[in-house]
């Protein structure tokens, strides 16, 4: 089976957000990028597949330089190669256009991603793929399963479960438990030195969403203590200092 | 997810000397340590409960001789992703370190530098894969900071040699497959054996009631006429420079190791200082305890640096004895002294095994103890700058 991995390079979780050129730019400085939690998830049910019948498993992301550590550690995780694109991932419809490009020309089985990428949070890069190669795409899934040339997965929906099955080659976004996640160990990291890392030159794609700048939310206030034997200062202050009353 | 928020105090971007191969290793050692050690070593420090199934999981990361070359099962990494691993570990626990650092440094280290060919073949990669655990016998009973009296010996019986004597404070040795042993031949040089558990004579009985390494397993080796095999000799290693270099190795690790268990202090403390509040304010605002958190963060660059640079000269293949010695000393002084400053910090709540802070003061009491204590260092430092010895 030819899996593909589509991982995106994200800040940590814990990573305090700023913004610099005016609010149009995410200050990086200080900032510690990892592959996408969603998308280590889909990269170690990869390797699962891969381990359990065979196959190779291709990592790509779309992104410029910087990005290499991001790869290479899903290198030592356990993908055989990898593909970056060379480019700035402006946005969902770009990242997909790119992805679908490559896909078309390499007769994946599967396609990989998380169910969202944990900066933008959009969850849209899946189901344009799927649109943009003709396939089915199928998020968020929980379970997968691959038997016949079809894939069997689970998706949680409001109040229980969705089983559903759908025929290769097809898209999925993952998310936990669908894969026991995977630390890579100290061989690995070192035969990542030499696996294969392809650079590839973007697609050319229409610009059709332009950014204008990123706000932040607004500072949580003070927080007002009010000792428990006076609850009609609590009143007092909704009243008439938070007029919510 | 089994990762936490823990990131590494780095006041001096030392970060950015860090390679991102180096960066990868330290952090897929964090996660490790976070998903399999984190959760269960406060419950197998507090039960005296070395938990036996780490040996397999160390083995399957990569911590057991991660700078051995890859054909005997090593990881053939660098010094630096070395020192990191241990320093990760150690943020950890000081007892689960020194499970490593003994299988790694201590018996990998000489079968690999002192071994034949076939030794290498046949224990190396069961060493790296955690398939066996290994131990490292040199401290006597009698003879500690002073190794170089031991009385364990051995006698040439033509087929094969005949070991008698007795180690203490053995790291592993109750759990361990081999034991490389160092013991006096005839003429009175101190050479290596591989001994093997189930050779007849051979016993390992276990030291209880520590206060200290309470996760890790210590004991003793007891040979009582045990036939050894003529090949399970290290050839290679003649006199007391060939434990000595194996020393040097886990000395290395100890120096990064113990920065560890200091940032988990540090950081524990900070954030406590930061939440507590006593008279109206959060105690983080008291000169006193401010004045104890930047001695902390100070201390600590200090010994990154110091670990850093020690790091370079080794992948130089350049670092000396002493200034190995150096770093051990310097940065377990300064863990052990962050441990009890920190202590403090938290009150009362820091006795207690709710935080990690009193579990890492007690096993630094061995770390500061154990491959040379701290004044038998000030001594090899003494003896460097002076070219006189002091320790006769
Ligand atoms: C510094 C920086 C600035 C950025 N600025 C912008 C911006 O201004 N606007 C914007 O929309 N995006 C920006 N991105 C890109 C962003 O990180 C995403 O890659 C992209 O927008 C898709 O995000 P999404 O939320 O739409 O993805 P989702 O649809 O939520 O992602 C689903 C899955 O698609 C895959 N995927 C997502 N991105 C990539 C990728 N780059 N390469 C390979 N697979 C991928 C992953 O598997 C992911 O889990 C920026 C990224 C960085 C690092
Ligand atoms: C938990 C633990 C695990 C250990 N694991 C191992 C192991 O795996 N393998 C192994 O071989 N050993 C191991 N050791 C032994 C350790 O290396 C020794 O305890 C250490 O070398 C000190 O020896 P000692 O305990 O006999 O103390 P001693 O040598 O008796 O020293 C007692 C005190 O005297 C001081 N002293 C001694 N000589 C001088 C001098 N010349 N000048 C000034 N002061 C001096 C010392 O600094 C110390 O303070 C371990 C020890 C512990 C506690």
């Amino acid at each position: 089976m030819k899996i593909l991995v589509c991982i995106s390079n994200v800040p940590d979780t814990t990573s305090k957000i700023s913004f610099t050129d005016n609010n149009t730019k995410l200050n990086t400085s200080g900032i510690q990028f990892i592959i996408g939690p969603y998308d280590e998830y889909a990269l170690s049910r990869a390797i699962e597949l891969k381990e359990a019948a065979g196959g190779t498993v291709t990592v790509l992301n779309v992104g410029e330089a910087d990005t290499e550590p991001t790869i290479r550690k899903a290198l030592a995780i356990g993908a055989d190669d990898a593909i970056r694109v060379n480019a700035f991932p402006k946005d969902a419809f770009y990242v997909a256009s790119q992805i679908a490009a490559i896909a078309k020309s390499e007769n994946y089985d599967l396609i990989l991603m998380g169910r969202e990428s944990i900066d933008y949070n959009s969850g849209l890069v899946h189901g344009l793929v799927g649109e943009l190669l003709g396939i089915p795409s199928v998020s968020p899934v929980m379970k997968l399963d691959v038997e016949g040339g079809k894939a069997v997965m689970s998706r949680e929906i409001e109040g229980g479960k969705e089983i559903v099955e759908a025929s290769l080659p097809l898209v999925a976004g993952c998310q936990e438990p669908i894969a026991e996640w995977k630390i890579p160990n100290m061989r690995g990291i070192m035969s990542a030195r030499t696996k294969p890392l392809k650079v590839v030159e973007p697609a050319s794609v229409t610009d059709n969403i332009k950014l204008l700048n990123y706000e932040l939310p607004a500072p949580k206030g003070a927080c007002k203590m009010i000792d428990a034997s006076t609850p009609e200062k609590l009143f007092d202050l909704l009243k008439n200092e938070a007029k919510v009353l | 997810m089994p990762r936490t928020d823990f990131h590494s105090p780095d006041y001096y971007q030392i970060d950015d000397l860090l390679t991102d191969e180096q960066k990868l290793v330290r952090g897929a050692i964090r996660d490790f340590v976070n998903r399999e050690i984190m959760p269960i070593i406060e419950d197998c420090a507090q039960k005296a409960y070395f938990p036996e199934f780490i040996v397999k999981k160390f083995g399957e990361v990569g911590a057991f001789g991660p700078t051995i070359p890859q054909e005997y099962g090593g990881g053939g990494l660098d010094y630096i992703s070395y020192g990191l691993m241990m320093q990760e570990i150690e943020r950890g626990d000081s007892g689960m370190r020194s499970t490593a650092s003994v299988q790694g440094s201590l018996v990998m280290f000489p079968i690999f530098k002192y071994g034949s060919e076939e030794q290498k073949k046949k224990y190396l990669p069961k060493l790296a894969s955690g398939e066996f655990l290994g131990c490292f016998g040199l401290t006597e009973p009698d003879h500690g900071s002073n190794p170089s009296a031991m009385v364990t010996n051995f006698k040439d019986m033509g087929d094969h040699y005949l070991l008698n004597g007795a180690k203490m404070w053995i790291t592993n040795s109750p759990k361990a497959d081999i034991a490389v042993v160092w013991a006096k031949n005839e003429e009175g040089r101190i050479r290596g054996l591989i001994v093997e558990r189930g050779m007849e004579g051979f016993t390992t009985p276990e030291t209880h009631h520590k206060w200290s390494l309470r996760a890790s397993i210590t004991g003793e080796l007891v040979f009582d006429n045990v036939k050894v095999p003529k090949e399970n000799l290290l050839p290679l290693a003649d006199g007391l420079s060939g434990p000595l270099r194996c020393l040097d190795s886990a000395r290395y690790g100890i120096a990064w190791g113990a920065i560890g268990a200091a940032m988990d202090c540090y950081e524990t403390a900070r954030k406590y200082a930061i939440e507590r509040h006593q008279f109206g304010k959060p105690i983080a605002g008291f000169q006193l305890t401010q004045r104890k958190l930047a001695e902390m963060i100070t201390e600590i660059t200090k010994a990154q640096l110091l670990a850093w640079r020690l790091g370079t000269l080794k992948n130089e293949g350049k670092a000396t004895t002493p200034q190995i010695s150096m770093a051990k000393r310097n940065n377990v002084h300064m863990a052990i002294t962050i441990a009890r400053e920190a202590r403090q910090i938290l009150g009362g709540m820091g006795i207690t095994g709710e935080f990690p802070i009193m579990r890492h003061m007690m096993n630094l009491e061995s770390v500061i103890t154990y491959e040379g204590t701290h004044d038998i260092h000030q001594l090899i430092t003494g003896s460097d700058i002076t070219g006189i010895s002091a320790f006769k």
